[in-house]
């Protein structure tokens, strides 16, 4: 059984030029322990999927227009706030992309990490205390005990990133969303932890939805894809089948994108134009206008997925014939 | 904390002295003969030059001067030429009636204006954040002695519910000066609530954009626990700033609020002075409540110290 079932999930915003849908019939869904990666360039909708899933969008402007998220066996859309706040930690937690400023700069690093078990469990002081050393040991700070009264802005930003993912573990949560949990860090930091992030995987069980626009990371961390463009999956696959043969023209252009020091490239391949904004979204395939291979017919109906290989599926009108070698 | 504390207290004495130099010399500067206004419309010529000399208002202005610093040096600030007692005992009859009206209306401020500004915040755009806002504005707008003047003629004359003027020590009747101080304060602390108003709300929409937040409500925490821990701390930081301000501001609003109600405080006192050129009253009461509200800012920057940590490690 899936741990995570998201089903035709659209998820729509109250704007000036009347609601527009910032993400559309989203479905996929992820096994206990299995990582996801979802990858998309910014705009594509990976986050506003993952802050739907987790209720964190703010109701109005925002509204869950169709499809629901079936977490655990539970029916997550359509839950009040406070139901929410029971299933925020425990069961979903959440890591972001920017550590320096995703830690409350007031409060000490022990007391947001002892905060969020006392608002799940009943322990004693010295209890919550001894749960939060052993968090900051887990995610590799030196010297737990201590650092336990430091501030954020005492801690660098890969120590910042090791206590919010301290933080996000400690209710030992089923499902951990890391949202480009890596992007705003050193290089040399960026490895660490996606190395971390695997050994506590190990090490807890749980399941991690990891959200990128790096292909490196996904290759490095996932074991399936899903692509996002404009607000659609366009291909879902097992991390080596996308690699190895990708179906759609995005996911060949995105890995295109990638710079490799293997193949003799003369130069690397951009995809030409840009992202639509949600309001001005081509008819059709919404990559369409930037797609190499685009016919009339791809401008007349929005493609659905379709699986061309078992576990593989994409949506392109084309697929079939592009990829016949 | 106490480092704060020190650093600050060390930088305010060029204040002080800066405020007695300026209070000194503006004083001679005024136009009017404190002599001839102390010895009367009868005195002869003689008489008042007499008095002059007696005062020492017949030296240099730097000998005055020399002679005022010493008094300082050795703890004294002089006697008042129209009470004819210790500006410090004459001060120290009067402040406790200023502070205590300045602090009641404090009080206000903070209640209304901290407490409408989050809610505004919390309901961005809507019909109570507008109504909130609306209330601030009309507060900012309206002078506060047309306020004072309004509310006696609807709960002095027409209720009948509080005295229209008069003045009740704490220390005698705690209902008694309740009844006494509760309009002056309330009609001097609506301006500032509104002022307070304003900025709690946008300090609060700011701070509710932030990350950590998020990242709070991604915990699980209860709403409560964000918006009144996580948001207010960080929220509270630039409102204390404006704090230290209101104070001065209630302060020196308090002189013309005294008048209307006719209390008998700093403002009454010190207005006398002025008119009447008792020097040393003038003088001494400024630097007196000067000294005042240089410890409302050393608070103000201890507090500062006591919700971010970012200061206090500096």
């Amino acid at each position: 059984m899936n741990l995570l079932e998201v089903r035709g999930l659209t998820t729509a915003f109250m704007t000036g030029r009347g609601e527009v849908n910032a993400i559309e019939e989203v479905s996929f869904s992820l096994k206990e322990g299995e990582i996801l990666g979802i990858v998309g360039e910014s705009g594509s909708g990976k986050s506003v999927t993952a802050l739907t899933i987790m209720g964190l969008l703010p109701q109005p402007p925002a509204r869950v227009a169709a499809g629901e998220v079936v977490f655990n066996s539970q029916r997550l859309t359509g839950l009040s706030d406070r139901q929410m706040q029971a299933i925020r930690g425990p069961g979903i937690s959440m890591i972001f992309q920017e550590p320096m400023t995703s830690l409350n700069p007031v409060f000490s690093i022990g007391d947001q990490i002892m905060e969020t078990i006392a608002a799940h469990e009943r322990l004693s002081q010295s209890d919550l205390r001894k749960r939060a050393i052993g968090m900051l040991d887990k995610v590799g700070i030196p010297s737990a005990a201590r650092r336990l009264d430091d501030y954020p802005h005492q801690m660098s930003g890969g120590q910042r990133q090791r206590v919010m993912i301290a933080m996000a573990l400690a209710c030992q949560p089923k499902l951990l969303i890391a949202d480009e949990p890596t992007t705003a860090l050193d290089v040399t930091i960026q490895a660490q932890i996606l190395d971390l992030l695997m050994d506590l995987r190990d090490e807890f069980g749980m399941a991690i939805m990891i959200i990128t626009h790096n292909m490196g990371v996904i290759a490095e961390t996932a074991d399936r894809v899903l692509v996002m463009y404009a607000g659609r999956v366009i291909e879902e696959a097992p991390v080596a089948s996308v690699f190895d043969r990708p179906l759609h023209p995005y996911t060949r252009g995105l890995l295109e994108c990638v710079p490799s020091l293997i193949e003799d490239r003369p130069r690397l391949v951009a995809i030409p134009g840009t992202l639509p904004e949600p309001a001005r979204r081509p008819p059709g395939c919404r990559f369409g206008p930037r797609c190499r291979h685009a016919q009339p017919a791809c401008s007349e109906a929005i493609p659905t997925l379709e699986a061309l290989e078992p576990a593989h599926t994409a949506a392109c009108f084309r697929a079939r014939e592009l990829a016949l070698p | 904390m106490i480092g704060v504390a020190a650093r600050r207290s060390l930088s305010a004495i060029p204040v002080l002295l800066i405020v007695s130099l300026i209070s000194f010399g503006l004083m001679r500067l005024i136009p009017g003969d404190p002599a001839a206004a102390i010895a009367g419309v009868a005195a002869t010529p003689a008489q008042i030059e007499q008095l002059r000399r007696d005062l020492g208002l017949d030296q240099p202005f730097h000998m005055q001067l020399l002679e005022y610093y010493g008094g300082l040096a050795r703890g004294d600030l002089g006697r008042s030429l129209l009470l004819g007692k210790g500006v410090f005992a004459a001060t120290m009859e009067r402040l406790p009636v200023t502070i205590g009206l300045s602090l009641y209306a404090l009080v206000f401020t903070l209640l209304i204006g901290i407490a409408s500004g989050i809610v505004a915040a919390l309901r961005q755009n809507s019909i109570i954040d507008q109504a909130a806002m609306m209330f601030a504005m009309i507060g900012i707008s309206v002078p506060n002695f047309f306020l004072g003047l309004l509310m006696i003629i609807l709960f002095a004359v027409h209720l009948g519910w509080l005295p229209s003027g008069g003045y009740v020590p704490f220390s005698q009747d705690p209902a008694g000066w309740l009844a006494s101080t509760t309009m002056p304060a309330f009609s001097l602390a609506l301006l500032q609530a509104g002022l307070l108003a304003r900025i709690t709300r946008s300090s609060m929409l700011e701070v509710l954009r932030q990350d950590y937040i998020r990242t709070a409500r991604a915990k699980g925490l209860p709403q409560r626990q964000v918006i009144l821990k996580h948001a207010l701390a960080n929220a509270l930081i630039p409102i204390v700033t404006v704090v230290g301000i209101i104070v001065s501001l209630l302060l020196s609003g308090a002189v013309v609020t005294e008048a209307l109600f006719s209390l008998p405080g700093m403002g009454q006192l010190l207005t006398q002075a002025v008119l009447s050129r008792d020097y040393p009253m003038v003088q001494g009461g400024l630097l007196l409540v000067t000294t005042f509200l240089v410890l409302v800012n050393i608070t103000v920057d201890v507090l500062y110290a006591l919700l971010d940590p970012r200061v206090r490690y500096e």
